[in-house]
């Protein structure tokens, strides 16, 4: 890293998860050890292997009027609804009225705030699936009604850039609009996306993040034949239990993460809070098997050390890792192994480690964003959240995982690494660091 | 169907637009135009002109669709159709 390098920092976090329907709410549940995870009230639900997800605790019906509602996906209307927290959390004037949008001071409820210029905000926000319940919807519309019933919002409705499209159209975001898909790890790379935007110069605030809503029979039984999801019927709330001798698998869930990321010079010039530093992020590809991880963790040791010289950080400055971690028998210990190569044994056995998803679920292409957001908190806050349902420690892991209690961080400078990776044989890892 | 009455129409009309586009029934005037006025774009004019086939049993084929620029204009082609 060069030292003349554009400094970037988070000044806005939005979220709207299993767990609650803003950040504050989600926090909090995520500290106190709760559960997003619900059992499925569908109908047929026995032909599921799998009869449980994570699903969102707030409906965005409760905040985006039906009108508008019928030509978004969902994905895409808990995306906005993500974006509207983090543009409010980050002290920003509401957008003016532009063609087709509603009165954007009562969407956002804010008055007075920071215009921001059009011109140098930017988005990235990426979808791994994109609009599943749409392309369905309107296909079973099309085979009982014919061609002309399917909504005309249909290919907008489910191409994977629809979020990213309509918060830049909501928020006036001229810089340039994009949707990185990486399965996992997706938005994860939104927010890698965003801090090189920054420092490209190419503009000066980015609303960057990810989302995903594909809890639909059909993906149930998709990642079902692939043995990837916890078929654990009876205690659903147990189902995701990363690094757990019983653990069997991942619980799927749905939510958006979107957080707003400006160079320091323009968040310091309007006085703005920072919720951390956006450091640097690493990449890398496995080239080894289209959904399979490496087993031997190359990749994912390359990402992390990639996001260290992104950041201009050593391993010693890295306090917590929030892991992939999906509760899957070889994924969690891979990942263990993988950090221990790119840290060395040393430092690797100083930080402190949690998974999330035990919680959440695993979100797909909202999932390195919300863990993105976790991290930053954990660094503010100073506390690191337990990994729920670790009854039973795996014995290969030999790491120091946050169990039982919350743990707090110590005061003073600190880094942490966010990790995320995706089917395709994608790794990224982002680096925050304590503003201080 | 029986054939409805001109404010009959326009009351129909007025739901639909609520319905897809969200706009106020109240707001649904004859005089208004749908882009200049309401603000509802070209997919929107396609799902309420298939709501508004669906509702009055009337066919309102895609080159007749384009020159309805008002409110009015639909409710006149609906009647017309209708008798």
């Amino acid at each position: 890293m060069s030292t003349t390098q554009t400094k970037v920092v988070v000044t806005g976090l939005g979220a709207t998860t299993p767990l609650g329907g803003d950040v504050p709410s989600t926090w909090s549940a995520l500290l106190a050890g709760e559960s997003g995870v619900r059992m499925l009230d569908w109908e047929n639900v026995d032909r599921l292997p799998v009869r449980f997800a994570a699903q969102l605790a707030v409906e965005p019906s409760e905040s985006i009027p039906k009108a508008q509602l019928r030509r978004l996906d969902r994905c895409q209307a808990i995306a906005l609804i993500a974006a509207r927290e983090a543009w409010r959390d980050a002290g920003f004037a509401p957008p003016v009225k532009r063609k087709g949008g509603k009165d954007a001071a009562a969407e956002t409820g804010v008055e007075g705030g920071f215009q921001v210029d059009g011109d140098r905000l930017g988005v990235v926000v990426s979808s791994g699936i994109g609009g599943l319940h749409t392309a369905l919807n309107s296909y079973d519309t099309f085979l009982e009604k014919g061609w002309q019933r399917v909504t005309p919002f249909t290919v907008p409705m489910l191409m994977p850039n629809g979020s990213s499209g309509h918060i830049g159209i909501e928020f006036g975001a001229t810089a340039g609009s994009h949707a990185l898909v990486s399965a996992c790890a997706s938005s994860a790379e939104a927010v890698g996306y965003a801090i090189d935007m920054i420092r490209a110069g190419r503009a000066d605030v980015v609303i960057c993040g990810g989302t995903e809503a594909c809890i639909h029979p059909l993906q149930m039984a998709s990642f079902g034949v692939m043995r990837a999801l916890s078929t654990r019927n009876d205690e659903p709330q147990r189902a995701s239990r990363p690094y757990d001798k019983n653990r069997d698998g991942f619980v799927l869930g749905e939510g958006a993460a979107v957080m707003i990321l400006e160079s320091e010079e323009h968040a310091r010039a309007r006085g703005a809070r920072v919720h951390a530093i956006a450091a640097g992020c690493g990449y890398s590809a496995d080239a080894y098997d289209i959904v399979l991880p490496d087993p031997s963790g190359a990749g994912q040791a390359k990402a992390m050390r990639r996001a260290l010289a992104d950041a201009g950080l050593q391993p010693e400055d890295i306090v917590h890792v929030n892991a992939h971690a999906t509760s899957t028998p070889a994924g969690d210990i891979a990942e263990l192994t993988s950090i221990k190569a790119a840290l060395g044994e040393e430092a690797a056995r100083k930080l402190c480690i949690t998974a999330t998803k035990s919680m959440t679920g695993h979100l797909l292409g909202g999932a390195g964003a919300l863990e993105s957001i976790f991290t930053i908190l954990a660094l503010r806050e100073g506390v690191v959240p337990a990994v729920a349902n670790l009854e039973d420690l795996d014995d290969e892991a030999d790491l120091d995982i946050v169990r039982g209690e919350p743990r707090k961080l110590p005061d003073g400078p600190a880094a942490a690494l966010n990790n995320s990776f995706g089917f395709g044989g994608h790794n990224v890892s982002v680096a925050f660091q304590r503003a201080v | 169907m029986a054939v409805a009455t001109e404010q009959e129409i326009l009351a129909g009309l007025a739901e639909i637009i609520d319905e897809i586009v969200g706009i106020d029934k109240s707001e649904v005037t004859p005089e208004k135009n749908f882009v200049d006025d309401l603000d509802i774009d070209s997919l929107s004019m396609v799902e309420i002109a298939v709501a508004a086939q669906d509702k009055f049993g009337v066919e309102i084929p895609d080159d007749q669709l384009k020159d309805l620029k008002t409110v009015k204009d639909v409710v006149v082609y609906v009647q017309n159709l209708q008798q």
